[in-house]
């Protein structure tokens, strides 16, 4: 489904990594490690189309992603760093505008559900400013229940969830991988599958390398069944 | 691909450090040839309704710079198309050294046509359009300087000015047709208007000879400028280190 | 498509309503500017008539590019409009709908307060007329070329000086012939068509080509 051939990206003036190749299957969550600034929210955000990357290509379904444009962003769901929520709205509110532009007709009870999926019933109503920053971060991570698109793309989303969120969470990504979708992940956390695979890309020279080869961008991807 | 070989920094720089010596040389003589062409064989008056004295001989730096920063603008826009379309890293570079000769020649017209403008007109500045027109294109030489070095990565300072130079582009005609025509009926009469056609033979010679000039100094600069740009940018890889070892 | 339209422009302005400041104080930056050129430059009627038109169209531009400023900046710093780079939407859809709300709320005002400000400078009748015009199909063309600005400079320091530095020169025929219609129109009313045909004719321009431009300046802002 998707693959990387030969990726490069730098930031400023650092080489973050090249040569960066691999081919992920349908029903695979790809979980990317690497120390800080090692470049993992970088390569997350050059397979969203986000950045370009300095050389190579991403390849969605054989087709180039620069390509595709528009109806690649159609079958990926994007979680960065920063929630995407507007503090002034309420929950109902912002998932309706995000779903709308994601170009799904989610009906109204569709979003109540989600919200009470996530743990958040009672709280559908009240502008997300007055949310805790957990809670903010479940209005986000209701977009994953709304969603249809088959490629999840998730920058460290277990971050600021208490151990119940963090459990529902990871059921659900589990989820999408068993209904052959398709996760790419940075996290900490481990994430326990029912079925499908993990791989794991490790970006960067581990800390406790030899000094004198920093800056070069090893990579390697294991796979693991 | 033959054409693209060049537009790699590391085949670039050579070739540039060779062509420059060569753009100071053509600088040199034409300047000399104009210089002299417009001291010594031109008429000392220009007739016409309005005759003007010794000061005219200005027009031998103002027309020719103020035709340079026109030109040179369209040159920035152009590599900065080029940038976009092709995302060759060189052609950015291009745009960015091109920039401050650009400025620097609306800021010699701009200079010379308030001196020109004193003893004929009697006062430093007035507003001529194609004055303002230079002013207005002098701002968008400023603009595009300071948006790219307000950013500090250069690849996004390359892009973002890049799209702000051929935004200025597009609207350049808009904005010195309006400068010039405030009133769509009729446009505004130019304190001269005069043809190439009208002029007299010496006289546009020297000032093409000046324009010459002008322009080789423009590719000498631009080049120079555009080298230190390379090895400010590039001075990490393999091929500048291994060219600044031999230099050395 | 129209769904995604509204939808975003239905956002924005409910976002607006909850946070009103913002737009009230544009007007009053508006109306502040052309309150204080009678007090610099004398009260005559006479001179107040000839700069009038001129003066509340250089208002109307600064108080349109400061609004500016803000048109992509709290979406940036929220992440939203990372989710909206990331929609399978048109992104220079997204932007008119953004610069649709923007007008309407920063533009609009200044359109409907401007014949009380002309009144200040005791421009007659049909010049007020006139000037509402220009302003309708003025303003608009503004907030669309201002929004390429906008996303050119976003999340930069000092965003907002070096906005006015890239977009003031760029609003330069709006002004021209924006302020010339009202002085025209002090004189014959008929003598103004060709400066509202003009003007209609940027709008339509700008329509078409700056969604275009700031969808593709906003892409290399999130880089």
């Amino acid at each position: 489904m998707l693959e990387v051939a030969d990726l490069a990206c730098q930031r400023g003036d650092r080489l973050l990594f090249s040569g960066l190749s691999f081919s992920l299957e349908a029903g695979t969550l790809l979980h990317v490690r690497g120390h800080n600034g090692s470049g993992k929210t970088t390569l997350l955000r050059t397979l969203c189309g986000l950045l370009t990357p300095d050389a190579g290509d991403i390849f969605w379904n054989g087709e180039q992603v620069r390509r595709l444009g528009e109806d690649f962003h159609r079958d990926t769901l994007y979680f960065g760093h920063l929630n995407g929520i507007k503090s002034d709205l309420t929950a109902i509110e912002n998932l309706r505008v995000a779903a709308i532009l994601d170009g799904d007709q989610a009906p109204e009870a569709d979003i109540l559900d989600a919200l009470e999926e996530m743990g958040l019933a009672g709280f559908e109503d009240l502008p997300t400013k007055v949310l805790s920053q957990g809670q903010k971060k479940r209005v986000a991570l209701a977009r994953l229940l709304l969603s249809r698109a088959p490629l999840w793309i998730l920058d460290e989303p277990f971050t600021a969830l208490d151990v119940d969120a963090v459990d529902r969470l990871q059921l659900l990504i589990a989820e999408h991988v068993a209904q052959e979708g398709l996760v790419i992940l940075t996290t900490h956390q481990e994430v326990p599958l029912t079925s499908g695979q993990i791989r794991r890309l490790h970006l960067g020279v581990p800390p406790d390398a030899d000094p004198g080869s920093a800056g070069l961008a090893a990579t390697a991807v294991g796979g693991q069944p | 691909m033959k054409l693209f070989r060049f537009s790699s920094p590391a085949t670039f720089y050579p070739l540039a450090g060779k062509l420059i010596p060569l753009f100071w040389v053509l600088t040199a003589l034409a300047l000399a040839i104009g210089f002299y062409w417009g001291f010594f064989e031109t008429p000392d008056r220009l007739g016409g309704t309005n005759p003007q004295k010794e000061y005219y001989r200005i027009i031998f730096i103002h027309v020719p710079a103020a035709w340079m920063s026109m030109w040179l603008y369209l040159m920035l826009a152009v590599w900065s198309a080029i940038g976009l379309v092709f995302n060759t890293r060189l052609s950015f570079m291009m745009a960015q050294a091109t920039a401050p000769t650009g400025a620097l020649f609306t800021f010699v017209a701009l200079y010379t046509g308030s001196f020109w403008g004193h003893p004929s007109w009697g006062t430093w500045w007035d507003w001529d359009p194609r004055l303002t027109s230079e002013l207005i294109l002098f701002f968008l030489y400023v603009g595009y300087i300071a948006l790219h070095s307000a950013i500090d990565d250069p690849r996004r300072g390359d892009k973002a000015s890049a799209l702000l130079a051929i935004v200025g582009l597009v609207m350049l005609p808009l904005i010195f047709w309006s400068i010039n025509c405030p009133d769509p009926n009729q446009c505004a009469a130019l304190h001269q208007r005069s043809g190439l056609s009208q002029m007299e033979g010496n006289i546009l010679f020297a000032m093409l000879t000046m324009t010459f000039g002008l322009w080789m100094y423009s590719f000498a600069a631009t080049l120079t400028r555009l080298r230190s740009l390379i090895l400010e940018r590039e001075g990490d890889s393999a091929w500048a280190r291994d060219l600044l070892e031999r230099e050395r | 498509m129209w769904q995604v339209f509204r939808c975003i422009l239905g956002r924005d302005l409910r976002l607006a309503m909850r946070r009103r400041t913002e737009v009230l104080t544009t007007l009053f930056f508006f109306v502040i500017v052309i309150s204080l050129f009678p007090l610099g430059v004398g009260t005559e009627k006479q001179i107040l008539r000839i700069l009038g038109p001129g003066v509340v169209w250089v208002a109307a531009l600064l108080a349109s590019m400061l609004a500016l400023e803000r048109l992509f900046a709290a979406d940036h710093e929220d992440g939203t409009l990372e989710q909206m780079l990331m929609t399978p939407q048109p992104l220079s859809l997204v932007v008119l709908a953004k610069v649709t709300a923007h007008w309407l709320l920063t533009g609009l005002p200044l359109v409907a307060m401007a014949p009380l400000m002309g009144m200040q400078y005791h421009l007659p009748d049909t010049a007020l007329v006139a000037m509402v015009l220009a302003l309708l199909l003025g303003t608009p063309v503004l907030s669309l070329i201002g929004a390429i600005g906008a996303a050119l400079t976003l999340g930069l320091r000092g965003g907002g000086i070096l906005l006015s530095l890239l977009i003031l020169p760029l609003y330069i025929p709006v002004l021209v012939y924006g302020s010339r219609a009202v002085t025209v129109s002090a004189l014959d009313f008929a003598e103004t068509l060709p400066y509202f045909s003009l003007l209609g004719a940027f709008l339509l321009l700008a329509l078409v080509l700056s969604p275009l431009a700031a969808a593709a300046a906003l892409r290399i802002a999130s880089e």
